[in-house]
């Protein structure tokens, strides 16, 4: 039963890795700062969601796992209110998105 | 009444699972805290429907929450393979579209939920305008009018 536990613990753990590197790997490769913000929120939502269950697994019932998903908890709320209070920070100092339909002049804006 | 009734089980509730010890005096000591900062925050006039919206609380703990879930791994998994195809097929955009929501609650909710879904960002919330910055174009054209605009609207109508 310990071996099952472990066996998905340790995917969830990995798969949070994985999506934390990801996140990195998209934080290099982006070109500029707006983009790179969505990088960085593919490690805030998938990347922490899983380690948090990956560890929870591993903490079983017990207030380690409840301070777990407080942790979770947490993270949802504040990371879109952190996210956006950057992104329109930039914008306000006049950052410029690299936007994808910038030649052609865009009826969209 | 309600609202301060609920914060006071929440708070003291959140002060047990922190503290984890159990002795009469480190109850005692919660209960008194829990109560001074539900009376502080009465005080400041922050207990109401929007500071702590019970009035939600099922529908997003069992509708809403679980459904946007899945969205956040579905557009988590799509960013994901943008980031990592060998030619990067990304078009960001900025889109100005505007939301169906009426309450400023909604308004909050449904920001949220787009910066929290990879791949796009609310940079501006303006009178009944969102401002959002897509990676995609793809993401950028499916704002308005979204299955997400709808379910947010309907929570908060309480339906």
């Amino acid at each position: 039963m310990s071996m099952v536990r472990d066996l998905i613990s340790w995917g969830c753990l990995l798969a949070g890795g994985f999506f934390c590197l990801v996140g990195a790997v998209g934080l290099i490769r982006l070109p500029d700062f707006y983009t790179r913000m969505h990088a960085a929120s593919v490690i805030e939502t998938l990347g922490a969601a899983l380690i948090l269950a990956g560890l929870m697994i591993q903490a079983g019932l017990s207030l380690v796992a409840v301070k777990l998903a407080m942790i979770g908890l947490l993270i949802f709320f504040i990371s879109p209110a952190a996210t956006h209070a950057l992104a329109r920070a930039a914008l306000v100092r006049g950052v410029q998105p690299l936007l994808a339909s910038r030649e052609q002049p865009s009826s969209k804006r | 009444m309600l609202h301060a009734s609920s914060v006071l089980v929440f708070l003291y509730g959140f002060w047990l699972l922190l503290s984890g010890y159990f002795s009469a005096f480190l109850l005692v000591a919660g209960a008194g805290c829990a109560l001074a900062v539900m009376l502080f925050s009465r005080r400041m006039g922050i207990i109401d429907r929007e500071g702590h919206p019970i009035h939600l609380s099922r529908r997003a703990l069992f509708s809403y929450w679980p459904w946007l879930a899945v969205e956040i791994v579905k557009s988590a998994w799509d960013v994901t393979r943008r980031i990592l195809h060998p030619r990067m097929p990304i078009s960001p955009t900025l889109a100005r579209f505007k939301p169906s929501q009426r309450t400023d609650i909604g308004l909050v909710v449904h920001a949220n939920s787009i910066t929290l879904t990879p791949g796009t960002i609310t940079v501006e919330i303006g009178r009944g305008e969102f401002l959002v910055h897509a990676l995609s174009e793809e993401g950028a054209a499916s704002l308005a009018g979204s299955e997400m605009d709808r379910r947010v609207t309907d929570m908060e109508a309480g339906k």
